[in-house]
Formats: C-alpha cells, sequence, structure tokens
C-alpha cells in the first residue's frame, strides 16, 4: 500500500486574522500556523491503512516556502514515512497547484493519493478533484468512512440528509471529511524520529493562473446580543423583534 | 492537532516571543502535550477533582504519548528529549491540574531517575521500560511523619541480612502511594544519627508487609492519590538496593530533577489562570462596562502577565543551563521558590477576578488556587528554598 497526502500550512483556525497592507493577503506576523487540519485525517488515514496492510510507504508533499518543512515534519511525527516540501510560492488558482501536485505524483506509483476536503484558508475545494483528473485517475471527495477490498475502494459520502456510498478503482483520489478518523497526535518518540526521517525539497514554479484574488475583507464585527425577558413572557417581545428588526419571520 | 474535535484550545501566553527561543521540536513537543490536555485532561478533571480521584484511565495515553522519563535515554524505552522539552511537557500538564503533573513529576523524576542515576544495569534495563510504558506505576517515599523538611533525620531502617534486606518504617504523603507497583524507598542502613547511611530500594508494592493508606480529606491536589506507607519486616533480596545511593544526597540530588520540573509546572497553571482571567474581564459587563475596562482588574491582569513573564525566562535560562549540565541544586531553589509563589498569587488573584463564578469547578482558578497550596510545600517548602538560597549567599546555614 502505497500512499500519498497532500498536506497544506495554514494559519490556526484561532488566529486573529489581520489583512495585509495590500488588502489581498493576511498579514503573517505573529500568525501560528498549523497542518490544515482535515488533511490531518488524511495523515491518520494513510498511517492507519499502512498499518493495517502490514507494509507499504506513506509520503507527504507540500507546496510551500521553507516554512513548510515544519509542518512536514509535524506529519512524520505523527508517523508518515517521508516528506516532499514543493518549495515555491503557491496561487490562487487551484488549477495551477493540481498542475504542480500531478507533474510530481505521476509515475511515483501511488495506490491513493489523500488530500483534505478542503484547506481552512481559502475553502476552494478543487485541488484534490483536479490532481485527480490530470492524473486520469477517479476521485471521491468529501470521505467520511473508507473501506478497501482487493483493489477496490468503497467510500461513504454525508450528503445533505443521507449517506451516498460510492465505489471506484485503485489507484484514485481521495478528499477527507472530518469524522473519517481521530487524528493522532505526534508522540514525543516520533517527533524525536521526524528528525531522522528523510525531507526533500524540490524547488518548483507554479504558474499564475487565470483566477487572481482582487480583495480580502473581514466578516463584519458581530453586535452584542441582548436579552428580551425570560421564560413564556419574552415570547411576543421575541416575536416582535424578528419581525421589525430582524426580519426573518 | 485534530481541531475539529478539540472541545476548547488554550494558546499559551506568550508576551515576549519566548517561542523565538524555542527549538522547533521543543515547540512541537509543547503543542502535543498541550492538545492531549485539552482533549483527554480538561473533559474530566473537575469532576475528578470533586469527587478525589486521579484519572487513573489517561495513563495507557500519557505513556503512548512519551511523558514518563521524556529526558531519559531511548535505549530504555523513553523520549530522550532535552531538559527545556521536558520542562515545556510538565508546563502544560500543570496547565491541566497539578495532580497529573505531579504523577508524572513522580513516574519520571522521583521514581525512573533514581533508578536511571543509582541502579545496576540490570535494574535499569528491567524498571526503565516497564515505568515508561506505564505497565509499572511508582511512587517515591522519603518523608516520614515527623520528618518532613528534614529528612535526613528519618527512622525508616534496612538491615541487611545473610540473603537480602528488611525494611521498617512509615512514610507519609507520598504521591501515587496507593496506586504504585513499585516503590524508591528510602531507609538508613546504618546509625538512625548517620544519614550519610540513607540508601535507595525498589520495592515491589505486592512485598508482604507494605500497605498503603489513602490520606483523607485532602482539599488540595485532589485528583492525586497521596498515601501513608507502612513497611513492616519487608523482607528483600540483595539487588534491591541501588547500589550508586548513598546518603541523603541521593534523595536530594531527585528532588533537584522534580524541583526542576515543578518550575516549569507552576509556570502553566499561572498561564491558565491568567489565561481564565483575562478571557471572564472582557467578557463580564458589570456596571454597564466589562470588569476588564476598569482599572483595578487592569492592574491585576498586568502583575500577572509580568510575573508569568519573568518566570518563563527565568525558567528558559534554568532549561538551558541544564541541558548544559551546569546548572546547581540553588538555582533550582530560587526558580521553584519564585515559580510557585508567583502561580500562587496568580491563581488567587484571577479567583478574586472571577467575582463568585470564580468559586466553581467549571472555572480552573481556584482548583489551580488549592492545587498549588501543596506544589508550594512539597518538594521543599517555600521556607525551605529561602533557607537554601540564604546558606548559599551567606555560606552559614540556618536549618
Ligand atoms: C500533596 C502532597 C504530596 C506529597 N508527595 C510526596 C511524595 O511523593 N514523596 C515524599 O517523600 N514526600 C511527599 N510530600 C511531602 C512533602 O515533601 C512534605 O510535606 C514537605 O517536605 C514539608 O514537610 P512537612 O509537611 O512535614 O512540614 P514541616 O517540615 O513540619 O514544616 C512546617 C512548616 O515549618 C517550616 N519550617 C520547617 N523547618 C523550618 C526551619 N528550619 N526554619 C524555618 N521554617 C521551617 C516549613 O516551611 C513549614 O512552613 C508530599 C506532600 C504533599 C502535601
Amino acid at each position: 500500500m502505497k500512499v500519498a497526502v497532500c498536506l497544506k500550512r495554514v494559519p490556526d483556525t484561532t488566529t486573529k486574522i489581520v489583512i495585509g497592507s495590500d488588502g489581498k493577503s493576511i498579514d503573517e506576523n505573529g500568525v501560528k500556523f498549523v497542518p490544515n487540519p482535515y488533511d490531518e485525517y488524511a495523515l491518520e488515514e494513510a498511517i492507519a491503512l499502512k498499518e493495517r496492510a502490514g507494509a507499504g510507504e506513506t509520503v507527504v508533499y507540500s507546496l510551500g516556502g521553507d516554512s513548510s518543512q515544519e509542518t512536514i515534519r509535524t506529519a512524520l511525527a505523527m508517523g508518515i514515512d517521508r516528506g516532499v516540501l514543493l518549495q515555491g510560492a503557491g496561487s490562487a488558482d487551484g488549477f495551477e497547484v493540481a498542475k504542480t501536485f500531478a507533474a510530481e505524483l505521476k509515475g511515483g506509483g501511488f495506490d491513493l493519493v489523500l488530500f483534505g476536503k478542503l484547506a481552512v484558508d481559502d475553502y476552494n475545494m478543487q485541488v484534490g478533484p483536479m490532481t485527480a483528473e490530470l492524473l486520469g485517475v477517479p476521485c471521491i471527495t468529501t470521505v467520511a468512512h473508507l473501506t478497501l477490498a482487493n483493489g477496490a475502494i468503497e467510500a461513504e459520502r454525508e450528503i445533505e440528509g443521507g449517506i451516498e456510498v460510492c465505489t471506484c478503482s485503485m489507484p484514485a483520489v481521495l478528499t477527507i471529511d472530518k469524522g473519517l478518523n481521530t487524528p493522532r497526535l505526534p508522540s514525543l518518540k516520533g517527533i524525536m524520529a521526524a528528525k531522522k526521517k528523510p525531507l526533500e525539497v524540490r524547488p518548483v514554479h507554479v504558474g499564475v493562473g487565470t483566477l487572481m484574488v482582487s480583495s480580502l475583507t473581514l466578516p463584519p464585527e458581530r453586535l452584542a446580543g441582548r436579552i428580551v425577558g425570560e421564560g413564556p413572557d419574552a415570547v411576543p417581545a421575541l416575536v416582535s423583534l424578528l419581525r421589525t428588526e430582524a426580519k426573518v419571520l | 492537532m485534530a481541531t475539529a474535535t478539540a472541545t476548547s484550545k488554550f494558546s499559551g501566553v506568550d508576551f515576549y516571543n519566548i517561542d523565538s527561543l524555542l527549538s522547533e521540536d521543543e515547540r512541537a513537543v509543547r503543542d502535543t502535550v498541550r492538545s492531549w490536555v485539552d482533549e483527554h485532561l480538561m473533559p474530566v478533571i473537575g469532576e475528578c477533582y470533586i469527587e478525589g480521584k486521579f484519572p487513573k484511565q489517561l495513563i495507557p495515553g500519557m505513556a503512548e504519548l512519551g511523558l514518563f522519563g521524556a529526558n531519559l535515554p531511548e535505549e530504555y524505552g523513553c523520549a530522550g528529549l532535552n531538559n527545556v522539552a521536558y520542562g515545556l511537557i510538565m508546563q502544560e500538564l500543570e496547565r491541566g491540574d497539578s495532580g497529573i503533573r505531579s504523577f508524572a513529576s513522580v513516574q519520571g523524576g522521583l521514581v525512573m531517575y533514581p533508578i536511571f542515576a543509582f541502579g545496576s544495569d540490570a535494574q535499569k534495563t528491567y524498571w526503565l521500560p516497564r515505568l515508561a510504558s506505564g505497565q509499572e506505576i511508582g511512587c517515591f517515599g522519603l518523608t516520614e511523619p515527623d520528618y518532613g523538611s528534614n529528612p535526613g533525620g528519618m527512622i525508616t531502617t534496612a538491615r541487611e541480612t545473610k540473603d537480602g534486606w528488611v525494611l521498617n518504617g512509615t512514610k507519609m504523603w507520598i504521591t501515587n502511594g496507593s496506586q504504585a507497583t513499585v516503590a524508591v524507598i528510602w531507609a538508613k542502613t546504618g546509625e538512625l544519627s548517620d544519614s550519610k547511611s540513607i540508601r535507595g530500594f525498589i520495592v515491589p508494592t505486592s512485598t508482604k508487609g507494605y500497605t498503603a493508606k489513602d490520606q483523607k480529606g485532602k482539599l488540595s491536589l485532589r485528583a492525586s492519590d497521596t498515601s501513608e506507607i507502612h513497611l513492616e519486616d519487608v523482607h528483600l533480596p540483595k539487588d534491591a538496593i541501588l547500589p550508586k545511593s548513598g546518603g541523603l544526597k541521593s534523595p536530594l540530588n531527585c528532588l533537584t530533577q522534580a524541583r526542576y520540573g515543578i518550575s516549569w509546572g507552576a509556570i502553566g497553571a499561572a498561564m491558565a489562570c491568567y489565561d481564565e482571567a483575562a478571557s471572564y474581564a472582557k467578557s463580564r459587563v458589570m456596571f454597564g462596562k466589562p470588569i476588564g475596562q476598569t482599572q483595578i482588574q487592569q492592574v491585576r491582569l498586568a502583575d500577572m502577565l509580568t510575573e508569568i513573564t519573568k518566570a518563563q525566562l527565568l525558567t528558559l535560562q534554568l532549561g538551558r543551563l541544564k541541558d548544559a549540565k551546569t546548572m546547581t541544586p540553588s538555582q533550582v531553589s530560587l526558580a521553584k521558590r519564585n515559580n510557585v509563589n508567583m502561580a500562587t498569587e496568580c491563581a488567587r488573584e484571577a479567583r478574586r477576578l472571577l467575582g463568585a463564578n470564580g468559586i466553581l469547578v467549571e472555572y480552573h482558578s481556584m482548583r489551580h488556587m488549592a492545587n498549588l497550596e501543596s506544589v508550594y510545600t512539597y518538594e521543599g517548602t517555600h521556607d525551605m528554598h529561602a533557607l537554601i538560597l540564604g546558606q548559599e549567599i551567606t555560606g552559614l546555614s540556618a536549618f
């Protein structure tokens, strides 16, 4: 079982975001970066798949600057065998990123390539499926349950109001939803071992593409809440406010 | 890690970008333990504290992460971390609860360390991997009912027989005493007046004559077991003695390890209280404005942040000295004394800032406040560390 995981370094979801002076990017000063949370499920799955198979290799790929090495080492500390940093600036155009990954993964002999279903920084949900297309292999997105048997994949996707079961053959690309597993924490021994695992750095050039970010704004500040009363007595006031002020009724 | 499943995330206190003084793996270790505390300890600690029970179910997870004896070598199944990373583990555990940090301190600093430092090769290869994996749980018996700050006066004895040793005595206030499967017991092999005859013994707690009874009625460190141990004609084989132990300096050497960890741990408890107080101050509205907008509460918070930041820098340097093998016991005394006192003050002030909510177990400051009274007392009381420093300064012993 040979599994690749594509991993993105993203700002911690609890970080307070400040928009950069160009109005199109975030100010990275003082921002804590973490592995994309959905990618963590993909990492866990890759490690568990290899453990269950009893043999094989897991490889993590990340596109980004040198700081992404730290993110890769987190994956190695969890138990991934080796890492590759595709060293270069990303692009807002998911297709360009997918082209970069596909070029690297082609010929890698992977049975599975796993992505998180989305990256929490840009919510594009594109790179996984586009990479699959470029590799000419099937893709199942937002996988919440996975079974492998005799080279065939059966995956469950949680769709609105139900569960969809999809099947395809290997090799394939899967994008992973939360709930597939519980990502393990890197153990202390894992952290020490990660320093000795191979981490290859390969400079890449990612095209600019055709899609640009023109501006970035923070959501409006949430206004303070208001308590209109307590118990059943408050219902008339609440209904009237929902009608007149919130205009949702 | 596992952002989507974590109940809530603690993001630390770092006003001076002290993170930039840590290496990548030191930060990784800290983050892993921080996430573990968020995910596994925080959801259960309140109930454990109220019920006065140690969360035993967490031991396998702690062992799997490698928290026990993490600064001991890999050949014994340990993580082989440096002392700064080890300190950060203690900080994060005590951010959760002093009782959990105490458990790890005892297992690593007071049980694994003496076996590592004073044990034979056979003792090391047998015991260390079992203790690292949590298969065996240890305790450290030094204090006696009448010998607390003055352990050199102990009256527990070890008498040599033709085929081994016989131990008699009583140990008091022993963390993990009742749940331990193995105890490191300190006893005099010579005259009671001769503290140089103190030696360490590895005592499986299943040995006939060993009994432990939990101390009841504790108002502090409730999520940790503290016991009284009776040793009545406990027969041990010849190889139960730690061959390289000798004199009071051996147990004191262990205490230096544990006190080092406590210096870090106290910062964790203080950070938890500061974090809680700062967020409460911003959200609690009284007289039409957040209490954080009043000068009194701002001074409280400013004082806490100042003291925490000072302690962080002090302790990081202590860790660097320990890694450079130049750290002295009195340097550890200074940090233990300063940091634990600082943390007790932060906890008390945070509790007060929280008003009535501050007395509830749902908030953490009062639990830390009560816990820290034990931390203030054990491993050398605050006063004793002042006397150790006083002796260092003047060359004159006041005790
Ligand atoms: C929760 C908890 C867990 C513990 N776990 C362990 C353990 O695992 N193993 C273990 O061996 N011990 C353990 N201890 C014991 C602890 O180390 C002792 O309680 C401590 O050393 C103080 O001893 P004491 O309680 O007898 O106080 P005492 O020594 O009687 O001190 C009483 C007071 O007198 C002061 N004092 C003492 N001597 C002097 C002096 N010369 N000059 C001025 N003031 C002085 C002290 O500072 C203190 O304020 C634990 C204690 C607690 C509370």
